[in-house]
């Protein structure tokens, strides 16, 4: 049974009752338990819970400085290609958008990643849109080659591929996979994706059970937040990060919080998140998967960021570029949406500083695997 | 009078390990190894960059004062800890290693199966082989066997401040092996740790507790007590815990 069968039991509109039934005692019977369970966590993230949002960050916080300790590791993106054959109503990227399309050489890729190893970085998280022909598996194999004696650890997040061909990658040395399914809501899905491969909602949906299938030792979830109501969307989320510690029970789960910003082609989100159900979302997800990696990108505010250090949130991208090349040679191509927090890596590191936590550079070491 | 712990070609006086991980910087740490007076200090090598010796971790443990024992945490199985592990010993690191092999990621769980099998091969190379272990007497009997300088059960996981939920196993292994018995993980008190010193453990190994307490080094000088505290207690003989009150007067006293 893969995940889309078991998302069949679980039906949206169901899902969306269940919620709105929770009461003031079920949140205060999950708050009061020693572990949370999927019928917990639907407590957490109900309406319900609202008002008790201080008790869930309090709880949230203690939670994740026993597990991790007041530590923050740091990561930056690496774009490699803007080219793209879908056609995403919120991206940039968007095949209908008439942008200058950019894909880096292996080179250029060295380059950027010798500019992201020189800041500090240790650990960086690849991204392309989905052009087989631009940057197809192979093309990633030799950027991968490429980066390899610069960083510790190499994540991607590109395009849904097959088991083999993340199987190569991983043994190539890349050893996280981050794919967001973007919606768990399959008609909003399809209005969303207009064009291309990623239509395939359950292509899209098994990506993750195969990233485990070939061994990854991350595996990064996440739900494009602002797309339809983010409590539905959580509690999908927990069921699939649920299923997926069942079954590829070695690799770690990272959850990220993608909230939609501002995208050439002005798409204008039906369901905003605000900084409250954000933060609520964040922190009731720390309840549920007590060792789970939640990672905060520059997509939200200096702001945002700075309190949710102590919040829950175990390591965040810094100083990123969304366009390929940028960090090396800003020509003005576009990137993938704009980022919110504009301070530099040791900037960041020094707020972490400030906040009592330590900034983690390296947290891996790409020998374990060579 | 208590005899000296030894492990590899160490004779230690503190019967203190100490982690590494969760401080808030680098000083925290150093001041908390500093007000422990532990001898041995474990290093995670996945956030040690081995290639720079001003790596920020290893530069603020004093080698001159603490022997130095390389964890493998982060390894999956055996192939990748006697990896780490060799990588450690090239790169200067020393001949002792502190076997880790947790496939879980996360309450880190050590993998009976692939720990014996890394620790005959790192004996085999001459490594001091500290193992993490769940607490199973015949595991720990297998690896006695095998070479390793001490077994290191776990009182409850990793982190977790729940306190020495396997005692009765802990008992049986402290009294079957014939190597020093450091219990590991999970110790959240100095209580904990007095608790397992008691039964007549060697040694604790703790982070965590230390790590995130509000004052790290004073919560380290609370455990380097309740080490202290615990081992003159065993060595002094513990009473035995009756379940009833023993009346001063027997009943069959009148028998002599």
């Amino acid at each position: 049974m893969t995940f889309f069968d078991e998302m069949q039991l679980h039906p949206w509109d169901q899902v969306e009752k269940d919620l709105m039934h929770r009461t003031t005692v079920d949140v205060e019977r999950a708050l009061s338990s020693d572990r949370y369970g999927l019928n917990d966590m639907i407590s957490l993230l109900s309406p319900a819970a609202d008002p008790m949002i201080e008790e869930i960050a309090r709880q949230a916080q203690a939670l994740t400085r026993q597990r991790f300790g007041r530590t923050m590791g740091l990561f930056a993106p690496l774009y490699l290609s803007s080219s793209c054959t879908n056609s995403c109503v919120y991206c940039s990227f968007n095949t209908a958008n008439p942008i200058r399309r950019v894909t880096l050489s292996s080179n250029q890729a060295r380059s950027e990643g010798v500019y992201l190893h020189n800041q500090g970085f240790r650990h960086i998280l690849l991204v392309s849109g989905e052009d087989r022909k631009a940057a197809g598996p192979d093309y990633l194999v030799e950027v991968v080659r490429q980066l390899r004696p610069l960083f510790d650890s190499i994540s991607i997040e590109v395009y849904p591929m097959e088991t083999t061909e993340y199987r190569k990658l991983a043994e190539n040395g890349v050893d996280g996979l981050a794919v967001y399914q973007e919606t768990y809501n399959t008609v909003r899905y399809g209005k969303v994706h207009r064009a291309g491969r990623k239509r395939d909602f359950r292509w899209r949906l098994e990506t993750p059970e195969r990233g485990g299938e070939a061994g990854f030792r991350r595996i990064g979830l996440g739900a494009l937040l602002g797309l339809s109501d983010w409590r539905i969307e959580a509690v999908f989320l927990a069921l699939h990060a649920r299923y997926l510690m069942r079954r590829h029970w070695k690799s770690q789960l990272t959850i990220s919080f993608p909230r939609l910003r501002p995208a050439v082609g002005s798409y204008c989100p039906p369901c905003p998140v605000t900084d409250r159900d954000f933060v609520h979302m964040l922190t009731a997800f720390r309840l549920f998967l007590p060792d789970g990696g939640l990672v905060l990108s520059t997509r939200e505010s200096p702001l945002l960021r700075d309190h949710l250090i102590s919040l829950g949130v175990t390591s965040m991208s810094a100083g990123s570029c969304t366009e390929p090349g940028g960090y090396t040679q800003h020509d003005g191509s576009e990137g993938q949406f704009q980022i919110s927090d504009h301070r530099s890596p040791v900037e960041i590191a020094e707020v972490i500083r400030r906040h009592g936590y330590d900034p983690i550079w390296k947290d891996w070491d790409a020998e374990f695997v060579r | 009078m208590d005899g000296p712990l030894v492990i590899g070609d160490h004779t230690f006086s503190s019967r203190l390990l100490v982690g590494t991980g969760k401080f808030s910087s680098p000083e925290a740490m150093r001041d908390a190894l500093d007000a422990s007076e532990t001898e041995m200090v474990t290093v995670a090598l996945r956030r040690v960059d081995l290639a720079n010796p001003e790596d920020s971790i290893l530069s603020f443990v004093d080698r001159d004062r603490y022997v130095l024992l390389p964890n493998t945490s982060g390894a999956r199985d055996a192939d990748e800890a006697v990896r780490l592990a060799r990588l450690a010993r090239a790169a200067g690191c020393g001949p002792y290693v502190k076997l880790e092999v947790t496939p879980d990621p996360n309450y880190l769980l050590p993998d009976p199966v692939e720990t014996l099998k890394a620790a005959e091969v790192l004996v085999r190379e001459g490594f001091v082989v500290l193992p993490y272990i769940p607490a199973d007497p015949i595991l720990a009997k297998h690896l006695e066997e095998a070479g390793t300088a001490t077994v290191m059960p776990l009182g409850s996981p990793i982190g977790s401040n729940r306190g020495l939920r396997t005692r009765d196993a802990i008992e049986i292994i402290i009294e079957m092996v014939n190597i020093p018995v450091v219990v590991d993980a999970g110790l959240g008190a100095p209580s904990h740790a007095a608790e397992a010193m008691e039964l007549g453990a060697d040694a604790v190994l703790v982070n965590t507790a230390i790590a995130v307490a509000g004052d790290p080094a004073i919560m380290a000088r609370a455990f380097k007590k309740g080490v202290e505290a615990g081992r003159e207690a065993y060595l002094a003989g513990m009473g035995c815990p009756g379940k009833k009150a023993v009346p001063s007067s027997p009943l069959t006293g009148f028998l002599r």
